[in-house]
């Protein structure tokens, strides 16, 4: 592959690349992205499409909030209601936050990390981003046909004897589910057969530990849901019983069932946000990441973990005193890798030359929000408080502040650092800032304000409420509207960098994983040269060069693979 | 081994994003692997319903097993059986570029996998005729067809001797016997009061006895035997699309120059779905 030009010339290796044709203008027309089998194009077609699902639900959860502004009605009636928080609910969890990271970033990162020319089994990440347009499609029809009215988690028995289109929804989320193992499964095969020279699996970037932890989960759990769901399906057209009483079934099976799968999609949600920390903050505090092995080991032991706690939802369901012991236990034990990540971040800031880059913003962000929403998940593992709590906006603050504060923020973060990798343009630092403290703010205002109604008892799901939840629920309602124009303004700058943008260095952040090796963007085949991996986060081996506002490596040819053709 | 692998798989045009075909070759072959896990996962959640159940009400699957054919199962396992075996040979045929006979082997694979479809359908179509379905169509109407139910289990299972002869008479009579086994009442119990099958010594002496008698609940065998006997057989036909594929790619000339990657992906899918029969073999026919 190393061509006989690849004379170790550095810098303009790195100039020699930046002719015209990048992935983006590779090929032209719509055709040429909609079967393409490149990586990057897959993954930036993944972007536009999660970012619209996560605009609908976002749509929702602002409906959601108006209604909630009064007691009694507002807008709209008890059924509305009903189905706009399970819509919002299936939106987010299925279309939105489980194929977020992986699907998007990790289609676009992974490979380039590994400085390879694209993953392992290109056609099946097409077949991946096909069948998750084709059960995004299903499962928003089913909006059409007779929105969902169960909540996302279609619990027996009322999702097999309702009449909204619970059938059609389900299904989506099969084939959506299918789609969530192909990236998984490719991610798995991609690590394992594709790492470069001097990448072993100690030496890879923990983006990719926490990518390969994710995948596992996705391959693993994801079929009991497909299975799950099948069942409900048979369950609704044929009557097999296995979820149905009057049939001899037991509907409680249906909630291990669904748990077995959906705990671990929890950690299908943060893993790869965690995977994102620690790529940031090793990066923006200047600093060596601290305890690599154990935030990787942490990844890998979450995975684990996530299979052995799905009864800390069925505490109130009947299960056995003994169960509930041993689940609350387990959960619990989640707690010490969450912990180990933690620390070990902090302990990379602490000393560093921090940069409040709007990426690092939503890496402090995470640490603050995810610390909340961790701690509060052990009040809810504790069996006696999960009693008292159950079922109350306490969970509903609890979920959001791990899936948002964690995993969407996280998301800002990894898109707001790899967005000059993505379209070689930079956005407005200034406004980003201005849309991350926003975004803080409205998100504390709206999910705080639930931790304190939850903890006096106001139930989730609920249409009505009393009088004197008023001033909660007016509060969080105003937060939501200020979450929404933080992400307003996010979308104005992000549209209006890739017009008018200044031209991204192929390195504006100093990273030393091989995706900042490439240009910005990269070009259709990655890399010109083949590329040899060393520390990724050796970021002494880098300094800052004021001519093109972008890092360079000291010694260009340390990543380059060295073959006998070259001299 | 590998070396072997290596050399004959030369004829296959390398990806682009691979370095050489042992690469490309690995990366199916731990793909195909990965995707097998899934399927094991996607049939556990079966097998888990299966054990809840059996283990909450082991009568229910003795008396429901008595209305399946041992012998029909046993013959579609030795199908199965024959089916990977040419299935194996085919990859071999593939190795060492035996066209003809790779072209064989398949053929031979999808007419056992044909055949495996006849039987199923065969036993479907007794239990359709006698109402013995799923629990929302479970209707069962022995009396239609001969004195007893013992036809129902089939002409080659009547030396089976030691299995009592079920007459709708005997049922009813137990049932006015036992009241408490009102097969129009769901007896399931509240979960929190532990799995009640396996505290009740009456019910477990009842499949020593020998005397069938039609427990709660009988639909919920024959529920779980159509899930997973048709999720099987929908496998199955999936299978005898794959084989026919490789047949076309035979025909083609795809593997004329030693490129068998394709061919030892689809027969490693079809080992799962014969070892996946087995099991269901085993633990639905078998379970006395």
């Amino acid at each position: 592959m190393a061509e006989a030009t690849s004379a170790p010339g550095g810098d303009e290796l790195v100039d020699h690349t930046a002719s015209n044709d990048n992935y983006l203008t590779h090929g032209k027309g719509i055709l040429s992205w909609l079967f393409t089998l490149d990586h990057k194009r897959i993954g930036v077609m993944y972007l536009v499409a999660i970012l619209s699902s996560f605009f609908l639900g976002g749509v929702f959860a602002l409906v959601l909030r108006t209604e909630l502004w009064t007691p009694g009605q507002t807008i709209m009636t008890a059924d509305t209601y009903n189905k706009m928080f399970t819509l919002h609910g299936a939106v987010m969890i299925f279309l939105f936050i489980i194929p977020g990271i992986p699907a998007t970033l990790g289609n676009f990162v992974l490979p380039l990390m590994l400085g390879a020319k694209d993953v392992a089994l290109p056609r099946l990440n097409l077949a991946s981003f096909w069948l998750w347009l084709v059960g995004a499609t299903v499962a928003v029809a089913s909006i059409v046909i007779g929105a969902v009215d169960t909540g996302w988690t279609f619990y027996t028995p009322y999702s097999t004897t309702t009449n909204t289109a619970v059938t059609a929804m389900t299904l989506g989320a099969f084939i959506l589910g299918f789609s969530s193992i192909f990236t998984g499964l490719n991610f798995i095969v991609t690590i394992h057969k594709m790492r470069p020279e001097g990448m072993t699996w100690f030496r890879m970037p923990l983006f990719l530990w926490g990518i390969y932890s994710t995948a596992i989960i996705q391959v693993l759990a994801t079929p009991v849901l497909g299975i799950t769901l099948l069942l409900l399906v048979a369950e609704r057209t044929l009557g097999v019983g296995i979820f149905d009483p009057a049939l001899g079934g037991d509907p409680v099976l249906y909630q291990h069932f669904f748990w077995f799968y959906s705990h671990p999609a929890v950690y299908i949600m943060i893993l790869p946000a965690m995977a994102i920390m620690s790529e940031l903050i090793s990066v923006f505090s200047g600093k060596h990441i601290f305890g690599y092995k154990f935030i990787a080991w942490s990844s890998i032991a979450i995975a684990l973990l996530s299979f052995l706690v799905w009864g800390h939802h069925m505490f109130t369901s009947g299960q056995s005193g003994l169960m509930n012991m041993i689940f609350s236990a387990l959960t619990f034990s989640v707690a010490i890798p969450s912990a180990v990540k933690v620390f070990n971040w902090l302990a990379t800031m602490y000393k560093g030359s921090i940069r409040l880059a709007a990426p690092m913003l939503y890496a402090l962000s995470f640490l603050f929000l995810f610390a909340i929403g961790g701690l509060t998940g052990l009040f809810l593992g504790s069996l006696s408080v999960d009693i008292h709590l159950h079922d109350t906006y306490f969970v509903v603050a609890h979920f959001h502040y791990v899936m948002f504060g964690g995993t969407v923020i996280a998301f800002l973060g990894g898109i707001h650092y790899w967005w000059p990798k993505m379209f070689g343009r930079m956005y407005s630092e200034r406004w980003a800032q201005v849309s991350a403290f926003l975004i803080f703010v409205g998100f504390n205002l709206t999910f705080f304000t639930q931790f304190v109604m939850g903890s006096h008892g106001m139930p989730r799901r609920y249409y009505n409420y009393l009088e004197r939840f008023t001033a909660y629920h007016q509060a969080s309602t105003v937060g939501s509207f200020v979450l929404a124009l933080g992400f307003f303004i996010m979308a104005g700058y992000l549209l209006h960098s890739l017009v008018a943008g200044e031209k991204a260095p192929a390195n504006p952040w100093g990273g030393a994983t091989l995706e900042w090796e490439t240009t910005s963007p990269p070009a259709y085949y990655n890399f010109k040269n083949e590329m040899r991996a060393g520390d990724p986060y050796d970021l002494d081996a880098l300094r800052w060069d004021p001519s093109i506002k972008g890092y360079v490596r000291k010694d260009p040819s340390s990543v380059l693979l060295s073959t006998g053709e070259e001299s | 081994m590998s070396d072997r692998e290596h050399a004959s798989n030369d004829g296959m045009a390398v990806d682009h994003h691979f370095e050489n075909a042992d690469q490309q070759y690995q990366s199916a072959k731990l793909g195909m692997w990965v995707f097998l896990t899934t399927e094991i996962l996607f049939f556990g959640g079966l097998f888990v319903a299966y054990a809840v159940y059996r283990g909450n009400h082991p009568e229910v699957f003795v008396f429901g097993h008595h209305f399946l054919d041992k012998n029909l199962g046993a013959l579609n396992t030795v199908i199965l059986i024959c089916s990977s075996l040419t299935a194996a040979w085919a990859v071999r045929a593939a190795q060492l570029r035996q066209i003809g006979m790779l072209k064989l082997m398949i053929l031979l694979t999808i007419v056992f996998a044909f055949g495996f479809m006849g039987v199923k359908a065969f036993e479907y179509n007794g239990k359709w005729k006698h109402g013995l379905l799923w629990a929302g169509q479970y209707d069962p109407h022995l009396e239609d067809h001969g004195e007893t139910s013992h036809e129902v289990i089939g002409e080659e299972s009547a030396e089976d001797a030691h299995i009592e002869i079920v007459t709708e008479e005997t049922i009813v009579e137990a049932i006015e016997a036992q009241p408490a086994a009102d097969p129009n009442r769901s007896t399931i119990e509240p979960a929190a009061e532990g799995p009640a099958g396996l505290a009740a010594p009456d019910l477990v002496a009842a499949d020593e006895t020998e005397v069938e008698i039609e427990p709660a609940n009988a639909q919920t065998y024959f529920s779980i035997y159509f899930l997973m006997t048709g999720l099987h057989g929908i496998h199955v036909i999936g299978g005898i699309g794959a084989f026919a594929w490789l047949l076309l790619c035979a025909r083609r000339g795809d593997f004329d120059g030693g490129h068998f990657t394709r061919v030892d992906m689809v027969a490693l899918y079809w080992h799962l779905v014969d070892l996946i029969w087995i099991y269901l073999f085993l633990l639905l026919y078998l379970i006395d």
